[in-house]
């Protein structure tokens, strides 16, 4: 079973833990019915659908209504801390939380006395909180784009907001910049980096660089970071090694996202309508 | 003149009590690497104000622009980082008059501290990308973008804190001159690099 972990763009989305599933492009999570958009429910809504087509069991979704003051987060941080041991996962995904590294710790410290070892992914504010911790080489999986390379790169930056040397766009410097963030140890085993050219990296190395099919209005467009992560993850909890799922996922995204026929104004949901038709396709090709 | 002026000091919740012990030992280590007291070390010319989250630092960083101040938000030095920290640095002699204005907005920080290392600047490089009818500003982590017809937001993507997918739902759709601002309604240091392309976007915009 897997299971993600995000937050909601609403003040008064009470903390929720049940299967998620999806009807007619709307969420619905225990009671609560969430709008795909941006964000977690972006990357839930496309895990569903890669599920849709792989007949995978549906995620559970663990949520709390934050809109950047941290109560929500910190409600399920501490919700976590206590029951997430109790849920027999396999796959965590750890997603837009408010960043904070003493509650890493606490979850991380959660997971590890459980005795189970689940996958571990993360992205977004997660993913900053666990580089500032210094445990990044507990995750299976990170999924930045190249600003949050940047600060994965620089062991000095406590946010991508901060980052020492961040270039924009110079994409020639990712391979610089993935094997610093190794250096000082702030990669996870995995590395899922979003660019013009995406690339797979494990425990360092380089092995698989996708390109195409290049959209150039994708950059613009808010969540399609999200659903890579979504896609990757699912395709992790189908069976597929983490290195194989995220090339793959890769793959998935630029196609959906190719699909939709974007201009910059295009939403995220209208990729994430794509995402099955996208991977029966790429799935067909391998 | 009303002296002293106190920072916060009761009813913590807990992430203002982490808070705080962040400060002691920050205080602390001040100590040990300087070996100057805190009554010697109010010499030193530059002080930051440290605030509970960044909602506070914007909305006290908005209060002190208004009142013509030149301040710089800075990133925290690492004794206090918790992973989404603002701190305003302040010339030390202007503290008094600073925290008044702060108190009389009920804005007051938690703490205040002098400088006592290179603190971290944040990213200031924007980047322009032209879609043709579509314009796109990029600062740090964050990217809004506007159709150039209507000035119309139409995307708002990058960022990882909790406030970008709210932030996003309030002001795409919105005209640029009457959107909320993420000043206003942004939490984290997201929302600030978000504030960041937004005034880039109206400077691009501005005839």
């Amino acid at each position: 079973m897997y299971a993600i972990v995000g937050t909601v763009p609403d003040p008064s989305f009470p903390l929720t833990a049940a299967p998620v599933t999806m009807r007619d492009n709307q969420l619905k999570c225990g009671d609560m019915a969430i709008n795909v958009n941006r964000g977690t429910p972006a990357l839930i809504a496309a895990s569903l659908k890669v599920g849709e087509v792989l007949n995978l069991e549906a995620p559970i979704a663990f949520l709390a209504g934050d809109t950047g003051i941290g109560k929500g987060s910190r409600e399920l941080y501490a919700f976590l801390e206590s029951e997430l041991g109790s849920f027999g996962l396999s796959i965590l995904c750890f997603h837009y939380l408010q960043p904070d590294v003493d509650w890493h710790f606490r979850i991380l410290e959660s997971i590890r006395s459980s005795g189970s070892s689940p996958v571990l992914i993360a992205d977004a504010g997660f993913m900053y909180a666990a580089k500032m911790s210094g445990d990044a080489e507990e995750y299976d999986l990170f999924t930045p784009d190249v600003g949050e390379l940047a600060f994965l790169a620089d062991e000095k930056a406590p946010h991508p907001f901060y980052t020492r040397g961040f270039i924009l766009h110079e994409e020639n410097k990712v391979p610089e910049l993935i094997t610093r963030a190794y250096q000082f140890r702030n990669a996870a085993k995995h590395l899922l980096v979003k660019g013009e050219t995406d690339r797979i990296v494990c425990q360092g190395a380089i092995i698989d660089c996708i390109d195409s099919p290049k959209t150039e209005a994708l950059e613009a467009i808010g969540g399609t970071g999200d659903t890579v992560t979504g896609i990757v993850t699912a395709l992790i909890t189908s069976g597929i090694p983490v290195d194989q799922a995220a090339g793959l996922a890769c793959r998935v995204n630029r196609l959906a996202g190719y699909y939709a026929q974007p201009d910059p104004a295009t939403q995220i949901a209208d990729i994430v309508d794509q995402i099955p038709k996208a991977l029966e396709e790429t799935l067909g090709k391998e | 003149m009303r002296f002293p002026i106190k920072t916060k000091s009761s009813n913590w919740n807990s992430a203002e009590g982490r808070k705080l012990s962040f400060l002691k030992r920050f205080k602390e280590s001040l100590v040990r690497s300087t070996g100057l007291s805190n009554k010697k070390r109010v010499f030193r010319d530059r002080a930051i104000l440290i605030f509970n989250n960044t909602s506070e630092v914007i909305r006290a960083e908005s209060v002190l622009k208004a009142k013509g101040w030149q301040l710089k938000v800075m990133g925290p030095p690492p004794e206090i980082q918790s992973g989404c920290d603002l701190v305003i640095e302040i010339p030390l002699i202007e503290k008094l008059n600073i925290l008044r204005v702060l108190e009389e907005s009920n804005n007051l920080p938690l703490d205040t501290a002098p400088v006592s290392s290179t603190l971290l600047k944040p990213v200031d490089i924007y980047q322009i990308k032209d879609f043709g009818d579509y314009l796109m500003v990029r600062a740090a982590n964050m990217k809004l973008t506007i159709d150039k017809r209507t000035k119309v937001i139409v995307n708002i993507s990058g960022g990882g804190c909790p406030d970008v997918p709210y932030l996003a739902g309030e002001m795409v759709g919105r005209h640029l001159d009457e959107s909320p601002t993420p000043r206003d309604i942004g939490h984290t240091l997201c929302g600030y690099a978000l504030q960041l392309a937004y005034e880039e976007m109206r400077r691009k915009c501005t005839p």
